[in-house]
């Protein structure tokens, strides 16, 4: 299957500018055979798409309707189309347009876009040129998690390559246009990853997120229209440009364009990074290329979109592993973060541990979630703990139902789906270490006095 | 103007009204926290969640700006269910220490509890420890545990003081208000928050533990301690001096005037009460060398007349801007108009103070714009002069509406021997060292004692009431002014305030066309009055 991103994935290795710009990846040497099967880059090599925008787009619109042709995601996890994104962004305000890059990668379970920082901060690069000339944009921002040490300090490098050789500066490739990129690091907020969290932290405040409308492509940064997209989805635009829309649209599934790069963890044989079109199945994903259960043990659920994705029985994983299609099964496509468990899990304690997350990132303004979040996961310790009361479980489903849908941004409804599911889909775990004091699965309680307090 | 419906009920709003204030309008109850009209909107407690019709999720109504054909419902099951949920969830780490918070009786989560919770409690966590009684400044206290985080206090030192004293730490239910490193909340406004925290998170220093509120009585007024007139409500109790050492003022709260101060009051007006049950003149008196003898009314009044008479031209009256319209309209009537008294000087009883650019005038008078409409004024060439004809003996009797004039001559750098005065009369409600050497000591009403107008800095005409029956012996300036015009042979047919200010409307060019009534309570609607009187009003603040 043909690899576009994580031919780039090539362990120990960053690529340089020159390197990337390199007509092929082939002429590597210490890039193993299987990641150059592919052979040359079809643009002639890195910086193409960006370079040869301007002749081929005269007009930016040509440009976005090219993008919006493509089927391409937003594939931070909501799945808005970025071209769908760039076309409500006013022109007109007499106000610059910004364009931030969120590469606040923090959903559990989701390891991609370091992958391209840290392997190829080019791709990006090129992909944000090519947001910023369809957007109008000289200035953007990339807004990068705090704990991505090692991707920043390559981004910062490949920056500075881009930099010293004028590909970024007052004239790119000596074009008219202009471009400065200013790199912000996180400092390790959850919420920070939200859209107008990010926004507001980035802007030196306190990373609350935003009352909407008005949506950040209308005031945004510094109250400015912004263009906010994720990592993964730009480092795919030089691809589009190179190569077309219609034939990066016909790798994914209907209205679902293109691969992603899914990231695999959990009990499966061989974890990490897979590359594959939009729309193909669960079970593909994981006993095809993840190389199935580690020890041979059986599957026993699956998340298939990031932690706050509603999570899947062993027997609901023929679905196709588009945002349209897992939308439908009432889960999400998310950011593509495949947390796989075994039938060792104890749900009630993966729970438990999970609603600590979200209780410990809960920005704090709404009061559903502020509250929910808290009380839900010192409920769920209590029952970790053995110290479960008969009704907990019903009471946690009527948290549930109220935590979700009532708050400004969607930290509570990602609180609330994994809750939901868990509760709903494996009740009788729950009932059981209520009623026993332990857990149906590996026989043990947590202990109240080592339990993780946050 | 967009026409919505609420709860069945039609409405047209204007442009970017919110729904919530269009459910008040349409006068539907839609519950909120951390809304208030004038902060931005934060839209952080969730209460007002409401459904709108073809919209999927239910949406706060302190956000949402009304739309044309929108079709709002606040009373489904949803919403109803989600409310009390909302409610349940602010309440889970709430400490429950109503019977010694200082904001039960005046809590919005107990009254909203009776309103749109009474659920039975399932929270059996152990709750988050926060800091508890932490001062945070001069005026304010901090309770972190009952805090539901609305950010109602950061907003307003954000927006309205301008100061940013206050932000929200840590994260989620960590959360808590807190000064910023080496900072307190001590801007001249900080007793706002007190008023506009809706629970006891932020109580007042001042009246922390003085009076459970509920037994408290309210009135409105205005504040007296700027010439910005701003809109209050005097808080008393007359029926547990056991509890208070026999205060009666308890505490000031500001009162919603769209023209003059909107929410908000200044420290300085707020705490400035203690004066009325404080250090008061009690009774008449006379003082003759060291000799002092306390008399009645009906003792004192013939003197203080005889002494008038034989003075002649050789007496001056200090008025005050402290006094109302209708006070200073009585004097002149009665001094320049009958006696024909020539020095009628106008000498406020403070200096200038602090000023901004929000509400604190430096002019800390409520009148000076009455007084100065009514033709007195009190110029340093004027007050110099009096000075000198006091030293020369050719002013030997002196009648002072409560000024402290050796303070006041000191600061102004009047030379003046003001032993050469043959003598004195106080009309005053607070004792100080003028009123201690008068030789007549006439003990009058403070503002919350009696009722009358001010005019304000803008000119505007406000009338403050009587919200408590003037102390001991004390008397209203009218009534003390009636009874010696009595005495000295030139009466006067006023019975009521009323009728002093009618009186003046009819014969003070700038007043015309006002009437008590249409003053309304506290002024506060004084722009949107009937509509012949309207235009005339407007005359009236244009011309001043």
């Amino acid at each position: 299957m043909e690899k576009l991103l994580s031919k780039y994935f090539i362990p120990g290795k960053t690529f340089t500018l020159a390197e990337y710009e390199q007509d092929g990846i082939a002429a590597f040497a210490s890039i193993p055979p299987a990641a150059s099967q592919t052979g040359r880059l079809e643009s002639g090599g890195g910086y193409q798409a960006a370079r040869s925008m301007f002749e081929k787009f005269p007009d930016p619109k040509l440009l976005i309707e090219e993008v919006k042709k493509s089927n391409l995601r937003g594939l931070g996890g909501a799945g808005f189309p970025p071209g769908m994104k760039w076309s409500l962004v006013p022109q007109n305000t007499g106000k610059p347009v910004y364009l931030v890059v969120n590469a606040d990668e923090g959903e559990p379970g989701t390891f991609k876009d370091k992958y391209i920082l840290r392997h190829n901060p080019h791709l990006l690069l090129e992909g944000m040129m090519i947001a910023a000339y369809a957007n109008n944009v000289h200035k953007a921002y990339i807004y990068i998690r705090g704990e991505y040490t090692e991707p920043w300090q390559k981004l910062v490098r490949g920056v500075e390559e881009a930099y010293a050789k004028g590909y970024l500066g007052k004239k790119i490739f000596g074009k008219d246009f202009a471009l400065e990129i200013v790199v912000h690091r996180g400092a390790g907020a959850y919420i920070c990853g939200e859209e107008t969290g990010l926004l507001e932290s980035l802007e030196g405040k306190k990373g609350f997120p935003r009352l909407k409308p008005p949506f950040p492509a209308v005031v945004g940064l510094f109250g400015c229209p912004t263009v906010i997209n994720n990592v993964e989805t730009l480092s795919y635009l030089p691809f589009i440009l190179n190569r077309g829309s219609e034939w990066f649209a016909k790798l994914g599934s209907a209205k679902n364009g293109g691969l992603r790069l899914f990231s695999v963890s959990g009990h499966v044989a061989k974890p990490g990074i897979y590359e594959l079109p939009l729309g193909i199945s669960l079970r593909e994903i994981i006993y095809t290329h993840a190389g199935g259960i580690r020890g041979g043990r059986k599957l026993k659920a699956v998340v298939p979109g990031g932690l706050s994705a509603a999570i899947f029985k062993a027997d609901e994983i023929d679905v196709g592993m588009d945002f349209d299609q897992l939308r439908a099964k009432q889960t999400m496509a998310g950011s593509a973060g495949v947390i796989v468990l075994d039938e060792t899990t104890c749900m009630v304690k993966a729970l438990y541990v999970t609603m600590r997350f979200y209780g410990h990132e809960s920005c704090g303004q709404c009061s559903p979630c502020r509250e929910g979040t808290g009380w839900v996961s010192k409920i769920l310790k209590r029952v970790s703990e053995g110290r479960g009361r008969t009704g907990d479980v019903n009471n946690l489903l009527d948290i549930c139902s109220f935590m979700g849908g009532t708050t400004i941004c969607a930290l509570a409804d990602g609180a609330a789906m994994p809750l939901c599911s868990y509760l709903e889909k494996f009740r009788e775990e729950f009932e059981y270490y209520i009623q026993h004091g332990k857990s149906m699965v590996d026989g043990t309680a947590l202990e109240t006095e080592t339990a993780l307090v946050h | 103007m967009p026409k919505l419906t609420i709860d069945g009920k039609e409405i047209e709003v204007a442009p970017g009204t919110r729904v919530i204030e269009a459910a008040k309008q349409a006068g539907v109850d839609v519950p909120y926290y951390c809304y208030h009209p004038g902060l931005s909107i934060a839209g952080n407690c969730r209460m007002c969640l409401v459904e709108i019709e073809k919209t999927p999720k239910l949406q706060i109504a302190c956000h949402i700006q009304a739309g044309e054909g929108m079709v709002v419902k606040t009373n489904t099951e949803k919403v109803l269910k989600t409310r009390q949920h909302v409610l349940e969830f602010l309440l889970v780490n709430h400490p429950l220490d109503c019977p010694v918070c200082d904001q039960a009786g005046e809590c919005w989560l107990q009254d909203y509890y009776m309103k749109h919770g009474l659920y039975d409690s399932r929270v059996s966590e152990d709750k988050i420890k926060k800091p508890k009684a932490v001062s945070i400044g001069p005026t304010v206290m901090l309770d972190a545990e009952r805090c539901i985080l609305c950010s109602r206090c950061v907003r307003f030192c954000d927006e309205v003081s301008h100061t940013s004293e206050l932000g929200i730490i840590n994260r989620g239910d960590h959360g808590e208000i807190a000064v910023f490193p080496e900072k307190e909340l001590n801007n001249p406004y900080s007793g706002n928050v007190v008023d506009i925290c809706p629970v006891g998170a932020l109580t007042d220093k001042d009246f922390r533990f003085k009076m459970r509120v509920w037994y408290l009585k309210s009135k409105d007024s205005i504040c007296n301690g700027c010439s910005r007139g701003c809109n209050i409500q005097v808080q008393y109790n007359l029926d547990r001096p056991h509890h208070t050492g026999g205060d009666r003022v308890m505490r000031l709260k500001p009162r919603f005037n769209e023209n003059v101060n909107k929410w908000w009051m200044c420290d300085e007006g707020r705490y400035g009460y203690p004066y009325h049950d404080h250090n008061r003149i009690l009774t008449p008196r006379k003082r003759e060398g060291a000799a002092v003898r306390d008399m009645t009314w009906d003792e004192i009044l013939p003197e203080v007349t005889r002494k008038i008479e034989a003075a002649g031209t050789k007496l001056a009256v200090l008025v005050s801007p402290q006094l109302s319209n209708e006070e200073l309209f009585l004097a002149r009537e009665i001094f320049r108009g009958k006696l024909n008294v020539k020095d009628m000087i106008l000498l406020s009883p403070n200096g200038d103070g602090f000023q901004d650019d929000f509400l604190i005038r430096a002019d800390k008078n409520p009148n000076t714009r009455g007084a100065e409409a009514l033709g007195f004024a009190g110029d340093a060439k004027t007050l110099a002069d009096l000075a000198a004809r006091i030293s020369q003996g050719s002013v030997t009797g002196l009648v002072i509406f409560g000024q402290d004039i050796y303070e006041r001559f000191e600061k102004l750098g009047l030379k003046a021997d003001l032993s050469k005065l043959a003598w004195t009369v106080f009309i005053g409600s607070n004792h100080n060292r003028a009123s201690e050497a008068a030789s007549y000591l006439l003990p009058s009403a403070t503002y919350v004692e009696k009722e009358g107008t001010f005019t304000n800095c803008d000119s505007r005409v406000q009338k403050f009431n009587k919200v408590l029956e003037p102390l001991a012996e004390s008397r209203p300036e009218t009534r003390i002014l009636l009874d010696l015009a009595a005495c000295l042979g030139v009466p006067f047919s006023y019975a009521e305030t009323q009728d002093l200010f009618h009186e003046l409307s009819l014969r003070e060019t700038l007043f015309k066309g006002l009437t008590y009534e249409s003053l309304a309570e506290g002024g506060s609607d004084i722009r949107t009055m009937a509509a012949p009187t309207a235009p005339v009003l407007q005359q009236f603040d244009n011309i001043l």
